[in-house]
């Protein structure tokens, strides 16, 4: 848990965290010149070799929904600093940090949303927060909008992205886990549907709560999925860990997930997915798009 | 058999092997060192309370995986009566790292789960040093499922240093075992109670951890991740492991002052493996009263209670 520090570490330091700013940017994968207008209009994926590159919380929500947040819930919960916590820097500093470089107040962004014309709650987790981590204001907001999701009978999509449980806020990071599994449970209980889907890197705490109980499990090519990081089982172990070891087509080939959908399918897996297990009440309509 | 002995509790051990020998030295000769057997007794109570008092996060996380420490079969034999334990999760194997199964308390018949740990090296090997691979998690519901069918309340023993980090828990789903659980344990329809008897290790520990009555032995941590872990990941280097447990606070006194536990069980002077039998007891007195209490709820009490005392577990402003 909390290891979202060593994921960073592990995809190598040629690996960008984020798509670079100017006219030009080069695949992380095999170092081809993508022109930046042409790498946006193909869903931040590189024409060459299929790299998914990792996008932001804006770029999933124009992606895949009509038109962004219809309404966005708890926009500002965001972090305290319950321990005092300091390493090499001030938890409060690295939090601000993050906001400034972000502009957000938290790692992930909660709301109402239409995809297709069907109302649906959406949380959208962001990496270049803190490595998407969960301390009490992420698991608060998550668990809320699942909680709106079973309220008003709407299914629930969660895009993960994280290295885990947020170790600055300690237990109550962990316990972030036990709350948002408990309101899936709810969700569950009342019949709803609940896809989640995974991205690039998600591991720790997030993959053992809510990012392995979707009903159905999406997952990005390429995406680093896993329960431990990758040098922590490695430095267990003592050996090398084996070619394509906890990638989305690892997990799909041993069972834990459903799809890998390309990002530019991902819209019209969630619309094909609906279709089949949503039933009418279930499908609120949106406005007349014409 | 041979005993570890920390370097906080030398001076006392110390203490105590004289006070030993005046003892037997004193019925050999058969004379009167009474006074001076007392006025060590003395001196060894208030050392103990000096040096227990004054203990670092750092030396409580060295208790709470004292080798000598009483593991959840060591607590199942002096707390319970007729245990039967049962095996295996239906599709993999039989995790060695938790044991399940059923036993008597206080007249009612309870479904145990537990994290186990062994004692010599060979019996360490056998538990996998008590981390457990999905296989461990599986078989818990498996029974925690079959308590709630026969209605019998739950009491689960953590102890581990976390869920095992390897490839074959990897590929059969470590993550989704412990988040099923996560799912599963918040709407179990009977009391469930968990003890932390030693380490709490993140979401290794919290997966046979989601329950109405959350106890810890005073010399217990619950952590999010390894003190090791985190310092090796924040200080680049393991040897800052005490500055990491003080960083995260993990020690059963600061979990009451985030609300996650409902309360400290006190060890005997000197932690819990110095007199087994007396924080068997302890145990025993607060999960009885908690059975107690929970018994009288509704299943949907029971849920309803579980699922708030999570939801408002956090501090964040908005
Ligand atoms: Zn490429």
């Amino acid at each position: 848990m909390g290891w979202f520090n060593k994921v960073r570490r592990s995809l190598g330091s040629g690996e960008k965290l984020d798509v670079p700013k100017g006219l030009w940017t080069k695949c992380d994968q095999c170092g081809e010149i993508i022109y930046r207008k042409e790498l946006e209009a193909q869903f931040h994926i590189c024409s060459k070799c299929g790299f998914h590159f990792r996008i932001g919380i804006d770029a999933y929500l124009e992606i895949l929904t009509d038109g962004g947040f219809l309404e966005e819930f708890d926009s500002k919960i965001r972090s305290k600093d319950p321990l005092g916590f300091v390493d090499s820097k001030k938890y409060t500093d690295r939090l601000k940090a993050a906001q400034a470089k972000t502009g957000m107040m938290e790692a992930v962004r909660t709301g109402l949303v239409e995809i297709d014309g069907r109302q649906v709650i959406l949380s959208v987790l962001d990496f270049s927060f803190l490595g998407g981590s969960m301390g009490s204001a992420v698991g608060e907001k998550i668990a809320r909008a699942t909680q709106r999701a079973t309220e008003l009978r709407l299914p629930l999509v969660i895009i993960s992205s994280s290295g885990g449980a947020r170790m600055q806020e300690g237990i109550l990071s962990l316990m972030q886990l036990a709350k948002t599994s408990a309101r899936l449970a709810e969700l569950r209980e009342a019949g709803l549907l609940f896809i989640s889907v995974v991205t690039h890197p998600t591991t720790g705490g997030v993959t053992a709560s809510f990012s392995m109980l979707g009903d159905v499990i999406v997952a990005e090519p390429g995406a680093l999925i896993g329960f431990a990081g990758p040098r922590v089982i490695m430095e267990t172990i003592g050996q090398e860990l084996p070619e394509g070891f906890q990638r989305s087509e690892f997990l799909l080939e041993k069972g834990f997930i459903d799809i890998i959908a390309l990002r530019s399918e991902l819209k019209q897996t969630l619309t094909t997915l609906f279709n089949h297990l949503l039933n009418e009440s279930e499908t609120v309509p949106g406005p007349d798009p014409a | 058999m041979e005993h570890t002995v920390l370097d906080f509790e030398k001076p006392i051990i110390e203490l105590e092997r004289r006070i030993a020998d005046m003892r037997s030295y004193a019925s050999v000769e058969k004379i009167d060192l009474a006074d001076e057997i007392t006025k060590l007794e003395r001196k060894v109570e208030r050392l103990r309370a000096d040096i227990y008092s004054n203990l670092t996060r750092w030396q409580r996380v060295a208790l709470a995986r004292h080798p000598d420490r009483p593991y959840t079969l060591d607590y199942v034999d002096m707390m319970f009566t007729d245990w039967i334990e049962v095996h295996g999760d239906r599709h993999f194997g039989d995790d060695k790292a938790i044991v399940t199964g059923f036993a008597s308390f206080g007249g009612r018949s309870v479904a145990i789960i537990g994290h186990q740990k062994g004692r010599d090296t060979n019996d360490r090997i056998f538990r996998n040093f008590g981390q457990p691979r999905p296989e461990g998690y599986r078989k818990a519901l498996r029974i925690m499922h079959l308590a709630a069918r026969r209605n019998l309340p739950i009491v689960t023993f953590i102890d581990t240093q976390g869920a095992y980090p390897g490839i074959g828990a990897e590929e059969r789903g470590q993550a989704e075992a412990i988040a099923v659980n996560l799912r599963e344990m918040a709407i179990l329809p009977v009391p469930v109670v968990s003890l932390v008897i030693g380490e709490g290790g993140s979401g290794g520990a919290l997966g046979i951890g989601v329950t109405n009555r959350i106890y810890a032995l005073e010399n217990s941590y619950y952590s999010v991740i390894t003190p090791e872990g985190c310092a090796s990941i924040l200080w680049r280097t393991r040897d800052h492991a005490a500055t990491a447990a003080d960083a995260m606070k993990i020690t059963a006194r600061d979990l009451m002052e985030f609300n996650i536990l409902d309360g400290i069980i006190e060890e005997p002077g000197g932690g819990a493996h110095r007199a087994p039998h007396l924080a068997a007891e302890g145990l025993s007195t607060t999960l009885e009263g908690a059975f107690n209490e929970l018994c009288s709820l509704s299943a949907d009490a029971l849920i309803d209670q579980r699922i708030e005392k999570y939801a408002n577990i956090g501090v964040y402003t908005e």
